[in-house]
């Protein structure tokens, strides 16, 4: 993956760089060693590395503010970093970048329950959120698979989802409120703890834009009032396809589930053996989840069973209790740590339409065939999310851009069919070469001349989202 | 100018180098009146790709919502944000579009449970200001590819771009619903009742509050649905939730469910009545407060009293100023919707305003696509 090259005019500035960030942080916000930068070089796509100029944690939003109008005077590019997670590569630093973490900015500012808001620096993780209102029985929805590290700044300018986003939506539909700071030090207050803020949707805009507009420093959440319980159900299928007019089934019942997962044979195949939830060795498993009362939980799943049985189903298994429910979940949580145990993997993150489903399986299988590398296949049914995982060898020379190669080609092939490059994991570096395919030129135009309104120097989050020959010229001006 | 396809409607603003007035039906006249040639995307009808059972619409924006409502209609469908119609409280006639819908991110009661026609865009192909045809989202439920223009699309009522196309989600119609009623409360009593009802886990799909009730009193709604068995247990459990707020009434029959929500989406007590219309948006405990500050106003509560409708008789002293300053505490923003006032938007701080001119620039360097409709008086061009 191409980076662009380090400005050596900004390298030779390092030490009065560091000088005047120290000026306005406090003590030990500053971190310009190089043996504890590297702790910064990379994010969860670890495959690509470089450590930054240097490492800041403001702890306030007019730390941050001073923070990048002084980067903004000195011409010198900010890497926002939440906490790290991004499998796409979204903190990656470059060697003339500052990286600003917000670690240290992990507040809960205020819980309203009368109006079902809560008011977060977003240095706080994801799961902790929700930790902060459990007890009074409420719940923040987005709930990516990272949630423990992740940090909410992070959730917003990757606009993450998560298993249960059918029913609740993504971070976008959460959203009500942000402070942000623009990389001239301009603070904004977008929203608030109303619906709908006011003139343009710039929340909207904001959220999912990469980091590359303004560094988000607190933000008011929606939360919910937790359902009364949730259970499972889990069915097997002989084919792909049939798991596929299933799921298209129960979606029009008007049944509507908190989760639809969905694993082809390679990925029950590999769960089954590391975790031994007691699987059916089939072609096809979904894990249907729905939520209410008691009664109300029966009275849906017995909807779902109604349908599933029209299908045929290899198997039908209902969860009665909490220890069912967890066995069924069991192979499904353990999906990539069991994939690791195998083999070194990339994980995608495609969206294509429900019916392109069973298409788009088969042609996966025969690029596995001709690459010659394995993939397993888990993923979101409800909504078209997928997450094929292939398995290379890292050790091998060549293997990873194999590996590269057959992803990028399974991208494309989601776009073909009407879909989309990525789902909820971003564009980052991991994608940005392929959003010509998605995209025509009129359409790159007009997101980069989104960025020239909040980031004219385009200083943020440098070398994301745009492909370089694309946004050069901006890069350099 | 009612061009017929895309590339006519392109061409046409390619060449154009006056103001253009952008409409959908023509039905919803809001924000500060335009001047220049009227360009209607009336005649980019049709649904171009239906699929219920991937809950996917795409459809041109010139096509009625009437038609989209029959469609989705037959296979037991419906557009989940609830659009309000217009025409009753503006006065207007001509036929509402999706695209006017979506441009002015036009959502009704269950946006409170479900999401606005933001949340519901997947989505958009329109036309800038240079006659450039643009596409952003797509089809699909889960995009985060690139940035998302969908989102800012919504709400742009034309000044940023002309939508062409649109692509949504829908959902399934519910087996049943069923309506909530507490008669008699004040203001206050009936917010604090909408909260506890909305921070229950029973799924609220409509929370409002009218002060005067077609019986003349103040009468608080909450609407429940899904299936009937699941409906019948959470109406049971919200009234006794509810108890300490009295008696609830339960409406069960679904016409009169769908009329009495149909009455408080399009905001029918308020037809034909003269006087100022604003719609505020504030954080639910804060509207009773506001409200109590604008005397002689008369207010329905939606949204679980986030959503305000004020109406100010004829001849009060009410400003769009003066509604603003109570609003700014509180935090919020007030939209005038019927009536006369200078500045139609919340005006916005400077360092949003300046993104949003920015925006416009990028979008429409001419300045051409409903110039001045949004923005304060201050930022006009």
């Amino acid at each position: 993956m191409e980076m662009p090259p380090a400005d050596p005019t900004i390298l030779a500035r390092k030490s009065r760089l560091v000088e005047r960030l120290n000026e306005v942080l406090p003590t030990n916000a500053v971190i310009d060693d190089p043996v504890q930068t590297k702790a910064y070089e990379c994010d969860a796509l670890t495959a690509y590395k470089c450590p930054p100029l240097c490492v800041v944690l403001p702890a306030s939003t007019s730390e941050v503010s001073d923070v990048l109008r002084i980067c903004s005077e000195m011409g010198v590019p900010v890497v926002p970093r939440g906490s790290g997670t991004s499998l796409a590569g979204g903190a990656l630093p470059t060697a003339d970048s500052v990286i600003l973490g917000v670690a240290r900015l992990n507040a809960v500012i205020e819980t309203d329950y009368r109006n079902r808001t809560i008011r977060v620096q977003t240095g706080r993780t994801n799961l902790s959120v929700t930790g902060a209102v459990e007890e009074e029985g409420f719940f923040y929805a987005p709930d990516p698979s990272s949630q423990l590290a992740c940090a909410i700044a992070g959730n917003i300018a990757m606009n993450s989802g998560g298993a249960h986003c059918l029913k609740y939506g993504v971070t976008t539909n959460n959203l009500l409120g942000v402070t942000m700071v623009l990389m001239d030090g301009t603070v904004v207050e977008l929203g608030g703890a109303h619906l709908d803020a006011a003139g343009y949707d710039l929340l909207g805009l904001i959220c999912g834009s990469e980091g590359q507009l303004g560094v988000v420093t607190e933000a008011t959440l929606r939360i919910l009032r937790k359902p009364e319980g949730a259970r499972p159900v889990l069915m097997g299928f002989d084919s792909n396809e049939v798991a596929g007019a299933c799921v298209s089934d129960i979606i029009k019942s008007g049944v509507l589930p908190v989760a639809i997962e969905f694993m082809d044979r390679p990925c029950i195949r590999a769960c089954e053996a590391f975790a031994k939830a007691g699987y059916p060795d089939c072609e096809a498993l979904l894990i249907v989840e729905v939520e209410g009362s008691d009664t109300e939980i029966d009275e849906q799943l017995e909807t779902i069973k109604r349908i599933a049985q029209a299908h045929d189903p290899v198997e039908l298994r209902e969860s009665k209790s909490a220890e069912e429910s967890a066995a069924i979940w069991l192979g499904r949580k353990s999906a990539f740590g069991a994939m690791g145990q195998i083999n070194d993997y990339m994980c995608l993150d495609g969206t294509i339409p429900v019916s392109q489903l069973p298409h788009v399986l088969g042609r996966i299988r025969e690029m596995s065939e001709g690459f010659g590398l394995d993939v397993a296949n888990v993923f979101h049914a409800g909504d078209g999310n997928m997450h094929p995982l292939i398995l290379f060898d890292a050790n091998k020379p060549g293997d990873l851009e194999l590996c590269e190669e057959f992803g990028a080609e399974i991208l494309k092939l989601c776009v073909e069919v009407g879909g989309c490059l990525t789902g909820e994991h971003g564009v980052g570096i991991e994608k940005r070469d392929l959003m010509v395919s998605q995209f025509a030129p009129e359409d790159m135009e007009i997101q980069m001349a989104v960025k020239d309104v909040f980031d004219p120097e385009w200083l943020l989050n440098p070398a994301k989202v745009f492909p370089l020959d694309l946004s050069q010229g901006r890069r350099a001006a | 100018m009612t061009p017929e396809t895309e590339s006519e409607l392109a061409d046409i603003i390619r060449a154009a180098n006056a103001p253009l007035r952008i409409r959908g039906g023509g039905t919803r006249p809001i924000g500060r009146p335009v001047d220049g040639q009227p360009l209607s995307t009336a005649a980019l009808t049709g649904i171009e790709l239906y699929e219920p059972g991937a809950l996917t619409l795409v459809v041109a924006a010139g096509t009625p919502v009437q038609e989209i409502d029959a469609a989705l209609d037959a296979e037991g469908q419906r557009l989940p944000f609830e659009p309000m119609d217009h025409r009753g409280l503006l006065g207007t006639t001509g036929t509402p579009t999706i695209g006017g819908v979506v441009a002015a991110n036009v959502s009704g009661p269950r946006r409170i449970q479900c999401g606005a026609a933001r949340d519901f865009l997947l989505g958009v192909r329109f036309v800038d200001g240079q006659g450039q045809i643009i596409r952003n989202g797509g089809r699909v439920m889960k995009n985060v590819t690139g940035y998302d223009l969908v989102k800012l699309m919504a709400g742009s009522y034309g000044t940023l771009g002309v939508l062409t196309e649109v692509a949504l989600k829908v959902l399934p119609k519910p087996q049943a619903s069923v309506t909530l009623r507490l008669d008699g409360l004040g203001d206050e009593r009936a917010i604090a009742a909408l909260s506890q009802a909305l921070a229950s886990p029973y799924e609220v799909t409509g929370a409002a509050h009218m002060q005067e009730g077609p019986d003349g009193v103040p009468v608080t709604l909450i609407r429940l649905e899904g299936f009937t068995n699941s409906v019948s247990y959470r109406a049971d459990a919200l009234r006794t939730l509810l108890a300490e707020f009295g008696d609830a009434t339960l409406e069960t029959a679904p016409e009169d469910t769908e009329a009495t929500w149909q009455a408080l989406r399009d905001i029918t007590p308020f037809h034909g009545r003269a006087g100022t219309v604003w719609r505020l948006s504030v954080k639910p405990t804060d509207a009773p407060g506001i409200v109590a500050a604008c005397p002689g106003c008369e207010a329905i509560y939606d949204w679980g009293g986030g959503l305000v409708w004020l109406l100010a008789p004829e001849g009060s002293d009410l400003t769009g100023a003066a509604l603003r300053k109570k609003i700014a505490a509180p935090g919020g923003h007030a939209t005038l919707i019927r009536g006369a006032d200078p500045d139609p938007f919340h005006p916005q701080p400077a360092p949003v305003a300046r993104l949003e001119q920015g925006l416009r620039q990028r979008f429409d360097p001419k300045g051409i696509l409903n110039s001045g409709l949004m923005g304060s008086v201050a930022q006009c061009r």
